[in-house]
């Protein structure tokens, strides 16, 4: 064991470097797999949570529309209140004692961290659409458009890019926060680093290479997603369209594609 | 009016919000063809007659008839209605996240449930009826407010809508705007189109109205042809609006 602060780092690294890279795999792959689920279940939870009553609406779908918005807002209540700590813990443990079901360490990984997103996703996706202005939903609707319909093709594209950055918040929360799934043996990064340093009681070295490769992931996500944001954005510039095709050199667009067949 | 198909009458209609009263027995009723104006202060209810006529505001009492049929009773769809019944708002209310040929198509392919070729059609014809053709591919981000406004029109047009309402179109406008909506909006009169229009524009509403409603807190006040309501108004309202507005 070298002396140097960095002549251990580099030892650490040398000898364990597969324990490492292997938590930091699983460290990303529960975080991007649980916030894309826990995307999607914001997305279905936070637009029945704005389905607005209509007018002539079946009472019978109005009651079970009550009931539905009820629970999950009993869901979105409970597991943005509860530490996820915790959460993995009861759902962990609970599931083996009362179920005799042992959930797989991903699989573990992947439930508790999406449904633990998708609570707070299903508000951040609730905002999202209600930051869109009213204009735009009584302009679908004055063209005939449903509640469904208008929410497809006008609100939810528009919430969506809105919401974007909240996403990105949302996935290096994760990257970080699956290092609480340690308490149920989920080998992600922290797990790994608490095993290497437990060899040589190397504590500083070992928790600073998990330090450098966190800031390494979350960067290098954030990176990623502020592109997708850009493309999202679309240009910001348009073509004039003509039918004089000699026009079309000067870069004007012609009004159908397929005009020539 | 030659041709005195009824499309639209509304009976004893009345809205309130909360104990507020906006609206009170407004009965109208419109046939084809007629390019009814509808003036009065702000705050006469104008625009909420407008926007429960489209059921975008639920009326509290009363009755709307398209055809004779009640569109507020429970076995009529509100969106096969709103189909056949047009808006174009004072904020144009165009989708931000489509492009001006978009905006006009959706509505054709996705509501009316014809093919894209058809809608890409339609949507040309009346882009190009408002001048707009050239403009397909932006966003209305991109587009001045007149342009907006026109795209807006042309959307509602590709709907081919039995009636079409003008919520105020040119409030929001410049003023160097607003010759060029009324411009197209004269044309529409002209082809015989039925519309009802909000306006504060008097001089339009003189020249292209066949009927005009004077508007006073929440009632019709008065209800006559625009040389009637114009020249020779019987109610002392409609006279003191008027002279007011004339002579600013």
């Amino acid at each position: 064991m070298p002396d140097s602060f960095f002549g251990r780092v580099f030892f650490l690294l040398q000898n364990y470097w597969e324990s490492y890279l292997r938590g930091a795999g699983n460290t990303l792959l529960i975080a991007i797999v649980a916030t894309f689920i826990g995307v999607i279940i914001g997305l279905i939870v936070g637009i029945i949570m704005t389905i607005p009553k209509e007018l002539n609406e079946n009472p019978i779908k109005t009651g079970f529309l009550w009931i539905v918005k009820k629970i999950l807002f009993c869901y979105i209540e409970l597991f943005r209140g509860t530490p996820m700590m915790v959460q993995a813990m009861v759902i962990y443990y609970g599931l083996i004692q009362y179920f005799n079901i042992t959930m797989s360490m991903l699989g573990a990984g992947f439930f508790v961290v999406s449904i633990n997103t998708g609570a707070y996703m299903a508000e951040t996706v609730r905002g999202g659409i209600l930051s869109i202005d009213k204009g735009q939903t009584e302009g679908a609707k004055s063209i005939g458009m449903s509640h469904f319909q208008t929410m497809l093709y006008v609100i939810m594209p528009q919430a969506l890019r809105n919401i974007m950055p909240q996403i990105g918040n949302n996935l290096i929360i994760n990257i970080k926060d699956t290092s609480v799934l340690s308490v149920i043996s989920v080998t992600e990064l922290f797990f790994a680093t608490k095993t290497v340093m437990g060899v040589y009681y190397t504590a500083f070295e070992a928790y600073f290479i998990a330090c450098i490769i966190y800031l390494f992931m979350t960067v290098t996500c954030a990176r990623i997603l502020r592109r997708l944001e850009k493309r999202m954005e679309g240009s910001d510039s348009y073509d004039l369209a003509t039918k004089d095709t000699l026009a079309h050199t000067s870069g004007m667009t012609g009004y159908i594609e397929k005009e020539d067949k | 009016m030659s041709d005195t198909e009824q499309i639209l009458r509304v009976v004893n209609l009345e809205k309130s919000f909360g104990k507020h009263k906006v609206l009170q027995d407004i009965n109208l009723d419109i046939n084809k063809g007629d390019v009814t104006c509808v003036i009065g202060t702000s705050g006469s209810g104008k625009s909420t007659l407008l926007r429960c006529i489209n059921v975008l505001e639920i009326a509290t009492a009363g009755n709307i008839y398209f055809h004779d049929k009640d569109i507020l009773d429970r076995s009529n769809k509100i969106t096969d209605y709103r189909a056949k019944v047009g808006m174009v708002f004072q904020h144009f209310n165009l989708f931000n996240n489509m492009t001006v040929m978009e905006n006009c198509t959706i509505g054709v392919r996705k509501v009316l449930k014809k093919d894209g070729d058809y809608a890409q059609q339609v949507a040309e014809q009346f882009l190009d009826k408002v001048g707009m053709l050239p403009y397909i591919n932006a966003k209305p981000a991109q587009l001045s407010g007149g342009q907006k406004q026109r795209v807006a029109i042309a959307r509602a047009l590709a709907m081919e809508p039995e009636v079409l309402l003008f919520d105020e179109p040119t409030s929001a406008l410049d003023p160097e705007m607003v010759g060029e909506v009324l411009d197209v909006m004269r044309k529409l009169a002209q082809e015989g189109l039925t519309m009802i229009i909000v306006t504060h524009e008097m001089a339009f509403a003189r020249d292209v109205a066949t009927k005009v409603a004077f508007m006073d807190k929440g009632v019709i006040a008065e209800f006559d042809t625009p040389e009637v309501i114009f020249n020779n108004p019987s109610n002392t309202r409609t006279k003191e609006f008027l002279s007011r507005f004339m002579n600013r």
